[in-house]
């Protein structure tokens, strides 16, 4: 938009506030510091759930019993959903890139309410720490699997209440980042900064906030309920007591289906920033995907039932959850012909940052595809609670959301942390670490069409073919995300120094320098009416 | 099993596997060729070939197309996808019902004549009701060669699935929801057979269980069996979720009764009590809730069935 700012400030790394070192760092209020908080914990968190995941499909790499017993394979798995949905996809990119930019990108000098963003970091960190205490102390690991299904949830002797309640905490942390995500897109936009100026990245930022506000107390409740329940045995959900088990499905999945948006709004937002920068051309349908990302936080409101077609709900609720599943699968599908429109006719200039672009929209077709198939209600009786829904939500929260957070961490690395990250050894790291996905998770369609369910310590002799590769492809993807990292971490400290703006963008954040200034900007700048953030 | 040699196992399988068709069909149509679409846009649009971008910053007409478009492939999707399922709501009267309970970890069927298996028999080319009691978590009864699965609600009335299996055969029977440790291994089987043959195996009522019934002991074991005790009691000494039967009878063992140790004698009084009140005394070492009560499920006669053959695992 406009080239201002030269540096009157130290850069936000090296500033140092009241305190020093580590407490300069966790009592900081910087948003962008927040933000490498959030990306550090995460990427603790997430290396934690991937080790998980790995001996979970070592486990199954034959039939019977290969590194563990069932106790530990189901422990495994609770842990691992656990982790990965409530500590790295929930929080996900708006933790992580949302603090760090969305000030930048609206033009200010930071959030609406900076302690409270603090708080949120902190809340995650205690529910994070709640939870793995139900790991390490009491009577033994979670086994429920992450959906704590009742009555099950009730009945079993595991040390459930801690990690519920930490659950719930984590739960706080999401809301508070929302309401602090919506106030600053609403009050502190930079003159000119009108909302149809807004960066893509933004708006989902801000469909997903409202998200946050409005379903994560569901949830809540609902902890507060089944922990009600093991406490004093009040009886909403458990049968034994007059209480109903299907209520609590549908009260976790009201949350918890509009949750899947949270995870993959925002990781559509930085696609849409990355093919415009990468194709150096106007993003394609500017007012179609911001369209499509309001219908997606709305209608995404209003399918959560297609998680219990064989739960036993009326004929009518069925055929309404069906036909609103395939509706919501429209606005995604619009996006994805946007982007692709986008690349038409431009320079296309192929990094890295592309690459996770592009593989992106490949493997979220399939999840999205996939999704059809669950959604019809036919086929979900077949497949549902099969391994091939298990593909498919790895396809969308882990091919989706993953795949755009190590595009949006390319891409904005050297706005991050100044340096640039050896491009030939990143590029290396994607395509392992894609085909090693391609390998793990596309076994698992084959698998629940042959009829394979889930959560399955052990399996027949039929299914061990597709195990086989499957548990092949995690060693695959395990070696791709070991390069990324070395690579990435390697760089942050000794990559080359980055400039202003290497990719040629057009949004506010590469009008700053990188690493940007403690305030971000010297001057707040003002957009004049003839700017725009893909206006190449 | 997802093969087209099975294709007419039950009279839902070409409405399923119809939705499959139209949906992956459609699915892989868009898939491959938005895929060729982007890998041609990156390779003609390379900066080394085009190296100004055209600015277009978007189409009205195109938004309309694409959006319409998908709008009534889904609408056709969700037409299948409900065509499929209809009729898997509306059981006809004549069907015949068989009880199904699921307990962790096992299934059992009752039949109308009272006639109990661990294994399900049907007959080809009749409508089966299965009434589903599940006596402690949810579970999930999945066929996959029927497509056919309905989760089993506690507490739930009316929880019910029907089918009508058009192919004699041995099918799998699996658990489809997650329902604690064992849960991998409940599993069944289910098997078709001609009408005929289905009706005199299930007249014969003195031959409840299978073959080879000679003894009270073979009997015994027959009917731990069909209700599932071997999937935490073992009978090689191997410690599961409940105490081993190797050996046990006669032997003394430390209970926990009412949170107080004690010694007891492994007799029928003690047998007879840990089936039907299961969590009065519990093998000091393992845990109380677990196991349910059989009250009501076995018969004064089954249990003396199950001793006399507990009599015998050495």
């Amino acid at each position: 938009m406009q080239s201002t700012n030269a540096v009157n400030q130290a850069n936000y790394l090296e500033y140092r506030g009241r305190f020093k070192g580590l407490f300069g760092w966790i009592f900081s209020t910087d948003h962008k510091r927040i933000g490498l908080l959030y990306l550090y914990s995460m990427a603790v968190m997430f290396s934690v759930g991937v080790l998980l995941g790995l001996a979970m499909k070592l486990e199954l790499l034959a039939p019977g019993k290969t590194i563990m017993d069932a106790q530990d394979y189901n422990a495994t798995f609770t842990v691992h959903g656990v982790i990965m949905i409530f500590m790295v996809v929930v929080p996900g990119l708006p933790a992580v890139f949302g603090n760090f930019l969305l000030p930048i990108m609206i033009g200010a000098k930071d959030v609406a309410f900076p302690k409270l963003n603090l708080l949120s970091w902190w809340f995650y960190v205690a529910g994070v720490f709640l939870v793995l205490a139900a790991l390490l102390f009491g009577p033994g690991t979670p086994d429920t699997g992450w959906t704590f299904y009742a009555p099950y949830s009730f009945k079993t002797g595991t040390n459930m209440l801690p990690a519920i309640f930490g659950a719930f905490i984590l739960g706080f942390s999401s809301i508070l980042t929302g309401l602090n995500f919506l106030v600053t897109i609403h009050r502190m936009r930079c003159p000119g900064l009108k909302w149809s100026k807004l960066s893509l990245f933004v708006w989902t930022l801000y469909g997903t906030a409202w998200i946050q506000l409005l379903a994560t107390p569901v949830v809540g409740i609902t902890l507060v309920l089944v922990a009600l329940e093991r406490l004093f045995g009040v009886g909403i959900f458990d049968p034994a007591l007059g209480g109903d088990p299907i209520l609590y499905q549908h009260l976790f999945w009201i949350y918890s289906h509009p949750a899947v948006y949270i995870m993959i709004l925002p990781a559509m937002g930085a696609i849409s920033e990355i093919i415009p920068t990468f194709s150096q051309k106007h993003i394609f349908g500017y007012k179609a995907i911001i369209a499509s990302t309001m219908a997606i936080a709305f209608v995404g409101y209003l399918v959560w039932g297609h998680h219990m077609f064989t739960a036993g709900m009326s004929g009518t609720a069925q055929y309404y959850f069906s036909l609103l599943t395939f509706l919501v699968a429209i606005p995604s599908a619009i996006k994805v012909f946007n982007w692709i429109s986008t690349m038409y006719k431009g320079s296309i200039n192929i990094q890295t940052p592309f690459y996770w672009a592009i593989s992106f929209i490949f493997v979220f077709m399939i999840g999205g595809l996939s999704g059809l198939v669950l959604g019809a209600l036919a086929a979900n009786i077949y497949v549902h609670d099969t391994a091939f829904v298990v593909g498919h939500f790895h396809y969308i929260v882990f091919g989706g959301t993953g795949f755009a957070f190590f595009a949006a961490i390319h891409y904005w690395f050297p706005k991050i942390f100044g340096r640039m990250y050896d491009k030939a050894w990143a590029n290396i790291g994607w395509i392992v670490f894609t085909i090693g996905f391609l390998t793990l998770y596309s076994p698992m369609f084959y698998l629940g069409m042959m009829g394979m369910p889930r959560r399955y310590y052990d399996y027949l002799e039929e299914f061990h073919g597709g195990n086989i590769l499957s548990t092949f492809g995690s060693w695959i993807l395990a070696t791709g995300f070991i390069i990324i990292i070395v690579n990435l971490v390697r760089s942050a400290r000794r990559g080359e120094k980055a400039e202003m703006n290497p990719w040629k963008g057009k949004t506010l954040e590469w009008t700053v320098p990188s690493p940007p200034p403690v305030e971000n900007f010297d001057e707040i700048p003002e957009i004049a009416e003839d700017d725009g953030p893909y206006n190449y | 099993m997802y093969s087209s040699e099975i294709t007419q196992a039950s009279n839902f399988v070409k409405g399923v596997d119809l939705t499959f068709l139209v949906i992956l069909g459609i699915s892989f149509f868009f898939l491959i060729s938005l895929t060729v679409l982007m890998i041609v846009f990156i390779y003609k649009y390379n900066r080394k070939r085009h190296p100004v971008a055209k600015q277009i910053e978007g189409s009205t007409k195109l938004e309309i197309i694409w959006t319409v478009i998908p709008l009534l492939l889904t609408l056709l999707m969700f037409y299948f996808g409900w065509a499929g399922y209809k009729p898997m709501t509306k059981v006809p009267d004549d069907a015949m019902e068989v009880t199904v309970y699921g307990r962790m970890w096992n299934f059992s069927f009752e039949y109308e004549n009272g006639k109990r298996t661990d294994t399900l028999f049907l007959p080809k080319d009749k409508p089966v009701k299965l009434n589903l009691v599940a006596m402690d978590v949810l579970h999930s009864l999945y066929i996959p060669a029927f497509r056919v699965k309905q989760d089993m609600v506690p507490g739930k009335e009316n929880n019910f699935m029907w089918f009508e299996p058009q192919k004699e055969g041995t099918y799998e029977l699996f658990c489809a929801e997650y329902c604690g440790l064992q849960h991998s291994y409940m599993y069944s089987y289910v098997n078709v057979m001609e009408d005929t043959a289905f009706q005199s195996w299930i007249a014969d009522t003195t031959q409840v269980l299978a073959e080879n019934i000679d003894s009270p002991t073979a009997t015994g074991k027959r009917i731990m069996q069909n209700i599932g005790c071997f999937a935490c009691h073992s009978l090689d000494g191997s410690r599961l979720v409940g105490p081993s039967f190797k050996g046990i009878w006669g032997e003394e063992i430390t209970v926990v009764t009412d949170g107080e140790e004690r010694q007891v004698v492994v007799d029928e009084e003690y047998v007879r009590r840990s089936i039907y009140e299961p969590n009065a005394d519990v093998v000091d070492g393992f845990n109380k809730g677990l196991m349910l009560s059989y009250e009501g499920q076995l018969s004064e006669e089954d249990v003396n069935n199950i001793i006399e053959y507990l009599k015998t695992v050495n």
